[in-house]
């Protein structure tokens, strides 16, 4: 056999066995038990939520991050073995939503994290959420779900707007010290 | 014994290893299915095990803690296909000898430490809690089941597995072991050891997901996971198997021939599956015990009925 189909039935299986790990930020873990419970059952799909994010194949980031759990998330992200697939729920993970002139969250996900599916809405119905996987699912099967090996293409990229982010609290930090010290 | 003899047996070992490990994985899929239709809902297919290994095996990247964390998988996974050799599956032999009982009781520790050590080599908190709560667990149930084996050892005056399976068939369904009034009691006691040995809840307190991040395991991904995932699937061949080989005549129901072979495999197939799903049942209805309340389990009530059961044996023999 070709290496390409051994790649085949690898994403055909990796398509029908997705393990997530939630992070749960902001207001989006609360449409999570409906998914995962009897009303909606996301198992049908053989997705299985995880303990820890060495085991998990979807990082599943539900709402709004500030700058310090975007520093969590990269770390997260960074302990989960490729392939690896990022589902952004809610407005707030695409252009800030109802925190868009806040000082403390990051406004678009993407910059820091290859986000593979978008959800929209403020929050996502539980069917938004599943519609989502089932996309995801069609992503990988046609092997477009390529979000782990952009990020390794593009790390230095990733990396800096990273320290971006995480030098701007640093800098703010310190100037507060500095008035608290006057 | 000359060198085609031995090669024949060793490649029936190792096939009877791909039949258990295939079994195994069956049983993880139709578990979850179980469990899925206890708690209303759909469930997964099936075969959602044999996707799962699939998956975890051609993952691309395997971070590995050391060459102990390498090692110690498969350190646990021969262990435990040396204990299903040892193990008459549907009254077919392999490797059974005499005192193989306490054989197999040795054999079934060596995967557990061998868990440790990969638990340990990775060097997390959350890992190390796991197993020390997995090392008093196998201390626990081990009691209990050690004291209904050593009942079944004096009634029927054997250490060998194959011996007491071979007994309990003389008389069809009527002569299990279960029918008799001590060994009833004795396999209630060996059914709860063996929820232990399962992990199943309320014994799940080793893995404990909410609490302790899936303990021994939380370290392990990709191809690790899925050498964890094979050894969890033929570590469940084993355990029911070694209660229906204990109590249920080891399936054996007819004698002599192919088709005597055949259908003592799919009644042992089924017997195994009955206990499953009991032990899937009692898990799906408990929360989980703590630590010191499954220990105060097993080591008082469990080990108070399974010495008695242990006495009234010893009244009947003599």
């Amino acid at each position: 056999m070709r290496y390409e189909e051994w790649s085949g039935i690898a994403r055909k299986a990796s398509k029908r066995s997705l393990w997530m790990v939630h992070f749960c930020t902001g207001c989006g873990a609360i449409e999570m038990p409906p998914v995962m419970t009897s009303r909606y059952d996301m198992e049908r799909f053989g997705i299985a939520s995880m303990a820890t994010p060495r085991q998990a194949d979807v990082l599943l980031i539900t709402g709004y991050l500030t700058v310090k759990t975007l520093k969590r998330v990269v770390q997260v992200y960074e302990q989960m073995q490729s392939p690896k697939y990022v589902i952004a729920l809610g407005s707030c993970t695409m252009n800030g939503g109802m925190y868009w002139d806040s000082y403390n969250t990051i406004k678009r996900l993407d910059k820091y994290i290859p986000v593979d599916i978008y959800v929209a809405g403020c929050m996502p119905r539980p069917e938004g959420i599943m519609n989502a996987f089932l996309k995801l699912m069609k992503l990988i099967d046609e092997g477009k779900a390529r979000g782990w090996e952009r990020y390794k293409k593009y790390y230095e990229r990733y990396k800096k707007n990273q320290e971006m982010a995480f030098n701007f609290v640093k800098k703010e930090e310190k100037e507060e010290e500095k008035n608290e010290g006057d | 014994m000359d060198v085609s003899a031995i090669m024949i047996k060793s490649a029936v070992v190792i096939a009877y290893a791909f039949i258990g490990t295939f079994i195994g994985l069956l049983f993880l899929g139709v578990g979850r299915k179980i469990v899925a239709r206890v708690h209303n809902r759909v469930g997964p297919p099936f075969y959602q095990g044999f996707i799962d290994v699939a998956k975890l095996l051609s993952k691309k990247t395997n971070i590995s803690h050391g060459w102990i964390f390498d090692l110690a998988l498969l350190f646990s996974i021969s262990g435990i296909l040396l204990a299903f050799a040892f193990l008459p599956v549907g009254g077919i032999k392999l490797l059974s000898t005499d005192g193989d009982a306490f054989l197999v009781l040795y054999l079934l520790a060596i995967p557990a430490l061998g868990f440790a050590l990969g638990a340990g080599a990775s060097g997390n908190p959350n890992a190390g809690i796991g197993v020390m709560r997995a090392l008093v667990m196998m201390l626990s149930y081990e009691l209990p089941f050690v004291i209904t084996m050593i009942a079944l050892m004096i009634y029927y005056d054997t250490t060998s597995i194959a011996r007491i399976v071979e007994l309990q068939s003389v008389n069809g369904i009527s002569s299990w072991a279960i029918f008799i009034p001590p060994f009833m009691l004795a396999a209630a006691v060996a059914d709860m050891a063996l929820q232990g040995m399962l992990m199943e809840q309320p014994f799940d307190i080793p893995v404990a997901p909410h609490e302790i991040a899936s303990g021994p395991m939380v370290e392990f991904g990709g191809k690790y996971l899925g050498t964890l995932m094979l050894y969890k699937a033929i570590s469940i061949v084993v355990e029911t198997t070694l209660f229906v080989d204990f109590f249920l005549g080891g399936g054996v129901i007819m004698h002599g021939g192919i088709v005597a072979n055949i259908a003592n495999f799919i009644v042992w197939f089924v017997l195994i599956f009955i206990v499953f799903t009991l032990s899937l049942l009692i898990n799906t209805a408990f929360p989980r015990f703590r630590i010191e309340q499954a220990f105060t389990f097993y080591w008082k009530y469990e080990a108070i009925l399974a010495t008695v059961a242990l006495i009234w044996v010893y009244w009947m023999v003599i």
